[in-house]
């Protein structure tokens, strides 16, 4: 993190953002241990020759929904968001919630078993939740994890065996874009000058 | 009986393909790395679910390089990589992060990094934070 680049709270507005939040509570994440992936070797209509890989590449995505969902979480409740961030943040969950829902269905059209989420403190401790001291850390944090995101779904696609979940892939990786664009805008950063950015 | 003996030289033959294919796969890269390009790449590329010191999606990357696969302490891995017989140099590496499912069929880590420099970098900056680690440790 550059800490030329992380401006005052005050300087990020509701009107920094190109989209508006809910008013929806957020609920606490849900805490159980990560389990591994036993396969059933289910069939899938259009599933290529080896659904178990799949289905692991899709539970590692899931993985990295439920950590999204989690820093998401630790952000609202650390005490440092203004109201106008604090709702957007909590649109931005929402989106994550709902990417790990359709992980979900895919793991399991896939006769995997989706991984689940694990307890908060662990992700607190794993992105580092004790070094964030402001909104702007929480900012600079989430432009991170969404480009990582993005870049991570762009990625992958080659190595899935149904396009059909290529296709999810590419949907999902424009979400976390869609995010990162939004936070670079509320923080006042410029976009990238060159094109094909993410990827 | 002969078909039988016929599938078993057809399947040995393509098992010592694959091993070739990754045998010619892990050359070490012509192009030289810049670690200091490398970790911002890094945070784009990788940071997603790796973090250098802590085990997140994907494993800690403190002492990767020079280290044997599937081996960061605490880490759930995959069937795959446990049995991968690899230890992390460029050659490696290099391999690995061009395709995954290729070296290691069954990884969780389907991320495939396509651009030969951005590999390097990556690579060398991995190196850097594990002889960092290194020196820490003696």
């Amino acid at each position: 993190m550059h800490s030329q680049q992380i401006l005052s709270k005050e300087k990020v507005s509701r009107r920094g953002f190109m989209g508006r939040g809910t008013t929806a509570t957020l609920s606490v994440a849900g805490l159980s241990v990560l389990s591994g992936g036993a396969f059933s070797m289910a069939s899938r209509k259009g599933a290529k020759e080896d659904p178990a890989a799949d289905a692991g590449l899709i539970n590692t995505a899931l993985s990295l929904e439920h950590e999204g969902i989690a820093a998401y979480q630790i952000a609202a409740e650390s005490g440092f968001l203004d109201d106008a961030v604090l709702q957007v943040g909590i649109l931005f969950q929402s989106h994550h919630k709902g990417h790990r829902d359709e992980l979900i269905k895919s793991v399991r059209e896939l006769g995997g078993i989706p991984v689940e989420a694990k307890s908060i403190g662990e992700y607190a401790t794993a992105l580092g939740a004790d070094q964030l001291k402001s909104q702007a850390d929480i900012l600079q944090l989430a432009i991170g994890l969404e480009l990582g995101a993005a870049n991570a779904y762009l990625g992958v696609i080659p190595s899935l065996n149904d396009q059909e979940y290529g296709h999810l892939f590419a949907r999902l990786a424009a979400d976390e874009a869609m995010h990162w664009t939004a936070l670079k805008g509320a923080v006042g950063e410029a976009l990238p000058q060159n094109a094909l950015y993410f990827g | 009986m002969i078909l039988t003996i016929l599938c078993a030289a057809a399947l040995a033959g393509a098992a010592a393909e694959d091993r070739q294919q990754i045998a010619v796969m892990q050359e070490t890269p012509a192009i030289e790395g810049d670690a200091g390009r490398g970790e911002a790449l890094y945070q784009r590329r990788c940071g997603a679910c790796h973090s250098i010191d802590q085990n997140r999606v994907g494993p800690m990357h403190r002492n990767t390089y020079g280290s044997k696969a599937g081996s960061v302490e605490n880490f759930a891995y995959s069937k795959a990589l446990d049995e991968l017989d690899v230890v992390w140099n460029e050659a490696s590496l290099d391999a690995w992060l061009q395709n995954p499912s290729a070296m290691a069929p069954g990884t969780r880590m389907g991320f495939r990094l396509t651009d030969e420099q951005e590999r390097a970098d990556i690579i060398a900056y991995l190196r850097t934070v594990s002889e960092q680690g290194e020196a820490e440790t003696n």
